[in-house]
């Protein structure tokens, strides 16, 4: 198994200032491409003999709307608390104060999974899109196993893909309106389905449960990590 | 009047050997298929949104009802990308009883896969055989963690507790009185007596299996030539497992990449020759006489070597109940764990496993919260199943049947 740290190095030589960033975290090698290189990156990725990624592993979107929100703040003690099963707030995108509003241009990235089976190891490429609505190019041409995981992505947060011979829905149901992955749909969704006795059939209506929230999202700074951070870094 | 060249016909969702709720729109050229599209997603649950609302551990149930048939394989890659972010290790015994579990699994898996295969394409007695000795895995599942199927047994940092010292017995019917002697001969010991009583059972049951079909006429005609993949498409189409390695491919994660206590286990990867659905049956079958193996090196060890199968950072795991009961340290932690989970630091990190079917990834952002901020699950049947429509073509319409069989495809996973 190539080292992590070499792989990075000969990536970043190879590719020079397409790769706009490079992380390695837990022994991952993570490298951010814009959208507008991604596909000529990948293309050379599994192409060029020293990279050898022949294979896809994974392609999926993430949404990053909500990345570090929490939905109780913890920093200090509150007199009212947060009661169980608490009305769901809804994130949206107008639902954050000025200074914390989160980027546009990063909100949607599409993340690809590489697996080299002639070097043994993995790469993980991450691309922001910055368009409304958020577009890549597809790497159906490149990798045939892509096909169904854009469908999956473009299903699930709305990205399309530039070139794709066939992006249809793939998980939701037939007729499905919006992109249920991203973080401003409710995790109860906006219709339910019920037998309507007079109309004789099954028919969709607005839902009738409110959203709640049993456990809200805290996010801790735990002092352990932290330490270890810095220790990392000197 | 103008001629009808292709028909297109619907096959599912509700089918015998839809395995589940695959629909095929089908286009057909007479009795040849020219174009298979499956439409999946019928059993789509969104787990991985579910997740995002839940703490951390409180998912781990979720993983069982992904792969059904291969339960405890899911969980591990889970509970391996938490551990990833966490920077913690789960302690040895923990890694060899993950071990053993995930071949007990295997075995789980391709016990089902081979039944069902069977009978989709006419072999109605190997489902038979197959599910008696699935009876015994799934007794020992119920013997670690209480359930049969979804075991919820892996957590971060271990398993949830230590293989018991006593095989639970049948308990004496009515009308089965005079069976209770044999039915609980091989369960007077330890559970780990009962699994090695298993392992040399079990590889006289595949040469049972391999008797009925390995020469078998009609089955070979059923497979033999059926959904050839040269190793070059398998690769470009994603393929992972056994269907890769039925295409000559030797790739298993377990050797190139191994997790738990691989390192330690002596086994033979299979690998096909030709690509096509005799291979991969073949593979298969010699992967259930390796798992056998790895699980008989996993008791050996297992009975030699004592010790802890979790680790003791409060932080991840609840504290023991007695400890609980006298120290307020201990009741902090057991109090912040079971209201709040734990916060896992932000980060990525994607962690792969040999699953029955193909590699299994987890993939998980966290945000520093005690709920994934984003959780991908990389199923290997998703990959698969995409592929059908360049398998299908050419072939017979009966065969698709066929290769939806050695495509070992469950939609708990493609779905998700």
């Amino acid at each position: 198994m190539t080292d992590v740290a070499s792989l990075a190095k000969q990536i970043k030589e190879h590719f020079g200032d397409k790769i706009v960033a490079d992380a390695v975290h837990v022994g991952e090698l993570t490298i951010e491409v814009s959208a507008h290189d991604c596909h000529a990156v990948l293309l050379a990725l599994r192409d060029t003999q020293k990279f050898g990624f022949a294979q896809l592993i994974d392609v999926c979107g993430v949404d990053y709307l909500a990345y570090g929100k929490t939905e109780w703040k913890t920093d200090s003690a509150t007199d009212s608390g947060f009661s169980r099963g608490v009305e769901g707030r809804q994130v949206r995108e107008d639902s954050f104060a000025d200074n914390e509003k989160p980027d546009p241009n990063r909100r949607f990235a599409v993340v690809y999974h590489l697996l080299s089976l002639e070097h043994n190891h993995r790469l993980r490429v991450k691309t922001y899109t910055t368009d409304e609505p958020p577009i890549v190019d597809s790497v159906v041409d490149v990798w045939p196993v892509a096909n169904w995981y854009e469908r999956e992505a473009f299903d699930l947060f709305g990205i399309l893909f530039r070139k794709h011979p066939d992006l249809r829905r793939i998980l939701t149901d037939y007729g499905f309106m919006g992109h249920p992955f991203r973080k401003d749909f409710p995790l109860s969704g906006h219709v339910e389905v019920r037998y309507d006795p007079e109309q004789k059939r099954v028919i969709y209506q607005p839902i009738t449960i409110e959203p709640r929230v049993l456990v809200p999202k805290v996010i801790r700074d735990d002092h352990r990590y932290l330490i270890e951070k810095e220790e990392g870094k000197s | 009047m103008a001629e009808i060249k292709t028909y297109t016909m619907n096959f599912g969702p509700q089918h015998p050997a839809a395995h589940g709720v695959l629909r095929l729109v089908l286009e057909l050229d007479g009795e040849t298929v020219v174009r298979a599209d499956p439409h999946v997603g019928l059993l789509h649950r969104g787990t991985e949104k579910l997740a995002e609302t839940k703490p951390y551990n409180q998912s781990i149930g979720y993983m069982d009802r992904l792969d059904y048939v291969s339960m405890m394989c899911n969980e591990h890659g889970y509970v391996l990308a938490m551990e990833k972010l966490l920077g913690i290790e789960a302690p040895i015994r923990a890694q060899y009883i993950r071990t053993m579990f995930d071949e007990i699994t295997r075995i789980l898996n391709h016990l089902l896969w081979l039944g069902a295969h069977g009978l989709d394409i006419g072999a109605m007695t190997v489902l038979l055989y197959t599910f008696r000795e699935r009876e015994d895995l799934m007794d020992i599942y119920e013997a670690v963690s209480g359930a049969r199927m979804h075991a919820t047994y892996y957590r971060p940092g271990g398993v949830h507790r230590d293989i018991p010292d006593q095989m639970p017995q049948y308990d004496p019917k009515q009308f089965t009185k005079s069976q209770e002697k044999w039915r609980n001969a091989n369960r007077q010991g330890s559970v780990l007596d009962f699994i090695w009583d298993f392992t040399e059972r079990f590889p006289k049951c595949v040469d049972e299996y391999e008797t009925l079909l390995s020469d078998n006429r009609i089955w070979k005609q059923r497979t033999v030539g059926i959904g050839v993949v040269s190793p070059e498409r398998a690769v470009a189409l994603g393929f992972t497992g056994p269907m890769l390695r039925g295409s000559g491919i030797a790739w298993d994660l377990r050797k190139k990449q191994p997790y738990a206590a691989y390192d330690q286990m002596e086994f033979d990867i299979p690998v096909g020759k030709n690509g096509d659905s005799y291979d991969r049956y073949l593979v298969r079958v010699e992967e259930m006489r390796q798992s056998n193996k790895i699980i008989r090196q996993c008791v050996k060890w297992l009975r030699e070597n004592p010790g802890p199968v979790m680790i003791n950072d409060h932080k991840v795991v609840p504290p023991k109940r007695d400890v609980m009961k006298n120290s307020m340290e201990a009741l902090i932690h057991h109090f912040k764990l079971f209201t709040e989970g734990m916060c896992i630091p932000a980060g990525e990190a994607y962690a792969a496993i040999e699953h029955p079917k193909g590699e299994f990834g987890v993939y998980l952002v966290s945000d520093g919260a005690n709920k994934p901020y984003r959780l991908k699950v990389r199923a290997a049947g998703f990959a698969h199943l995409s592929a059908l429509d360049e398998m299908a073509r050419g072939h017979m319409l009966a065969d698709v049947v066929a290769l939806i069989g050695t495509q070992d495809i469950v939609f708990g996973e493609i779905d998700r």
